[in-house]
């Protein structure tokens, strides 16, 4: 089993106070905010480390390799998730206002022809655009199956298919997938039992959210590959396809008011919020 | 600049995992566990699950290997982003226990001893501290006597962090004569009949690391307890003593450095004469001096780290060693008390992470070592 998880190096969106936008409503400026994983990427990492575990050990054989495309200084994140457990990573090298949902999932399209991966794993979106583009695009390209916002995954045992549970309103539906296949990840997959595989021991249950890196792997991760090559090199065309026209802030919220009892609150809504 | 000189990718690949770890585990409950006295004792196997309790020991024991730089920035974080220092310091009181049975101790008593405590199984102790003195360390009173296979130990020790809840305490113990030639260091369990926790101290900070007073009355502990050679504790105290003191002086630069965060935050956003206070160059002037003791904290404490890894921890680390403590202390308990004053009222008021810090930061020239005796150790050290 080889999965392939795509990883975007993001400013730290928990720092949304200090996101700006540039005169004249061009670009979101991110100067001075702390770069790191995109939080789905994250959970996207730890699903595909799930599927190739036994409960705490590795199924020999199995790996997960990380891409990314972006600037050099994302062979850190990359390095973050090799500390998590992954294998190996492929860096794609180009200036973030390079790229687009378009452009990356065409690129990744790409990559998946080099590596020949059973499963691509990918965030559902980036907590910095929120396009939520890639995985649909990249399945499309591909011609491969896909399910977006998986909250919970299950692998057969024979490894052919997938069966991923999407939240909707009023349920789940349940999607089952032969591989190799493109999935994204929302952020209840890695609830303690959300991904199985029908190895590790029902029993077993993962800790809530990605995992920790341990130091000795965080040491280890130092001698892991990294294959850094810059993005023309996988021959797409690089020409962005998604324009964006103007950014603004929301406007900013007018304080609450204070209600005095539970018959106040109701008029309110009735009268001041007209919910009711 | 919040990070160390010695510093690599690997270091801060570590802060952001103990980073995320703090601040899941331990912010949410800080002020709750602080007004308590008391974290869950649940924390302990949490930590050492995420790779955050063993940082700095042997992967063989169930650490996760580093060194002393890993333990430092560590630390920082579980204060920055827990904020709780009577937490982070109780968790990590076998960052005192410990070390003196791995360096000393056989192989049998590190996998007995220490192995369970790095692994986030047991809670331990150091004890050195004596109510009658604990500067003077050389003539500490708790005397240990030789009963065939057993010591029986008579006296009592008082400050200890942890000791209420610990499962095991490294005793220091006199063994021989007076005088540092008579000292040894010998674990004692919990249960062991004579020994009993006096009582748990009130403390002015540090709320939510738990302090106790520990009795020993004709208390029985087998002699394959001793820890290193009889008579030869002194020198073991001595080491870790030094080692304290670095993490002592990191935890006042961390410490110093939220209080000064905080203090950035709220002066931005606190309004005073129709501007905010950034606005006054009063105030500006005292976050530059803040921000300044701590630069300066810093860069002592991260060089004794950087020659302790160089040159080893000799003797010869001691002297920096104090040196560093005082330095940090002292812009510890500046920082803390400008960041109060930067608060105004509240900075006075219990709900404001300052009004903490500050009674947290007084800790530090006490502990580990008087404000006095690393001047006295700078001066043996610096030969007058
Ligand atoms: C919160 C807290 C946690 C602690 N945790 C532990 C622990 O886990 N284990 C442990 O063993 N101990 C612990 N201690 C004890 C701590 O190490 C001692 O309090 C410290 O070493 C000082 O000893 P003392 O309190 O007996 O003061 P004393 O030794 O009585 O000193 C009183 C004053 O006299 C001064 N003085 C003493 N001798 C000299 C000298 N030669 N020259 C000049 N001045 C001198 C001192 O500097 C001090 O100002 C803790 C203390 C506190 C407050």
């Amino acid at each position: 089993m080889k999965i392939l998880v795509s990883l975007k190096r993001t400013a730290d969106p928990d720092n949304a106070n200090k996101v700006k936008v540039a005169p004249g409503g061009a670009k979101i400026v991110t100067d001075g905010l702390e770069p790191k994983v995109n939080p789905f990427d994250e959970y996207a990492v730890e699903t595909a480390l799930r599927l190739v575990e036994n409960g705490k050990t590795r199924i020999a054989g199995d790996t997960v390799v990380v891409a990314s495309f972006g600037p050099k200084e994302a062979a850190t994140n990359i390095r973050q998730s090799l500390a998590m457990g992954a294998d190996s990573g492929l860096l794609f090298t180009t200036d973030d206002d390079s790229l687009d949902g378009d452009l990356v999932a065409r690129a990744l399209a790409k990559v998946v022809e080099a590596q020949k991966p059973d499963l691509v794993i990918l965030g559902k979106q980036a907590v910095d655009g929120d396009s939520n583009q890639v995985a649909q695009v990249l399945a499309e390209t591909l011609g491969w199956p896909s399910a977006t916002f998986a909250m919970s995954v299950n692998l057969s045992a024979d490894k052919k298919t997938v069966t991923v549970g999407r939240e909707v309103d009023g349920g789940v539906v349940k999607l089952t997938l032969t591989l190799p296949a493109v999935i994204s990840v929302d952020l209840r997959i890695v609830g303690a039992k959300a991904v199985t595989n029908n190895v590790t021991p029902a029993a077993f249950a993962y800790n809530d959210g990605p995992r920790f890196a341990p130091l000795p792997m965080i040491i280890k991760a130092k001698t892991k590959p990294i294959a850094e090559a810059p993005l023309a090199s996988l021959g797409v065309d690089t020409g962005l396809k998604v324009r964006y026209t103007g950014f603004e802030l929301p406007a900013a919220r007018k304080a609450g008011i204070k209600v005095k009892d539970v018959a106040d609150l109701v008029e309110r809504l009735r009268t001041d919020a007209k919910a009711l | 600049m919040q990070s160390y000189l010695f510093e690599t990718e690997e270091h801060s690949a570590l802060r952001a995992q103990v980073r995320r770890f703090a601040a899941r585990e331990i912010a949410p409950h800080a002020n709750e566990w602080e007004e308590a006295e008391e974290f869950p004792r649940d924390l302990y196997a949490r930590a050492a699950e995420a790779g955050v309790l063993g940082v700095g020991y042997p992967e063989s024991y169930g650490g996760g290997g580093g060194d002393l730089s890993h333990v430092v920035v560590a630390c920082e974080e579980m204060i920055l982003a827990g904020r709780s220092v009577g937490t982070c310091v109780g968790l990590g009181s076998h960052g005192i226990a410990i070390p003196p049975i791995l360096r000393v101790g056989t192989e049998a008593q590190r996998q007995r001893f220490a192995a369970p405590v790095i692994r986030g199984e047991k809670i331990s102790a150091l004890a050195i501290t004596e109510p009658g003195g604990g500067s003077d360390v050389a003539n500490l009173r708790t005397r240990a006597e030789r009963d065939g296979d057993h010591y029986v130990i008579n006296g009592s020790k008082t400050f200890i962090t942890s000791g209420v809840r610990a499962d095991l305490v490294t005793v220091a113990v006199r063994t021989g004569g007076p005088g540092h030639g008579g000292l040894s260091l010998i674990v004692v369990e919990r249960g062991t009949e004579g020994f009993s926790v006096g009582r748990k101290l009130k403390k002015m900070g540090w709320w939510a690391s738990d302090t106790a007073e520990l009795v020993f009355e004709n208390c029985r502990v087998p002699a394959a307890n001793l820890i290193g050679d009889e008579n030869a504790g002194f020198i073991a105290i001595v080491m870790n003593f030094a080692i304290e003191r670095v993490f002592l002086a990191a935890q006042c630069v961390a410490i110093a450095t939220l209080a000064y965060q905080e203090s950035i935050a709220y002066a931005r956003e606190r309004q005073a004469f129709g501007k905010s206070l950034t606005g006054f160059q009063v105030v500006r002037h005292k976050l530059a001096e803040m921000a300044t003791r701590i630069a300066a904290a810093r860069a002592l404490t991260g060089e004794v780290v950087t020659r302790c890894l160089r040159d080893g921890d000799g003797p010869a680390l001691a002297g920096l060693a104090a040196m560093a403590k005082n330095t940090a202390t002292d812009a510890c308990s500046f920082v803390c008390d400008e960041a109060v004053q930067v608060h105004g009222g509240y900075g006075y008021m219990r709900e404001y992470l300052v009004e903490r810090l500050y009674r947290d930061a007084r800790l530090y020239p006490i502990g580990g070592g008087t404000r006095e005796i690393m001047n006295e150790i700078v001066c043996k050290t610096e030969g007058y």
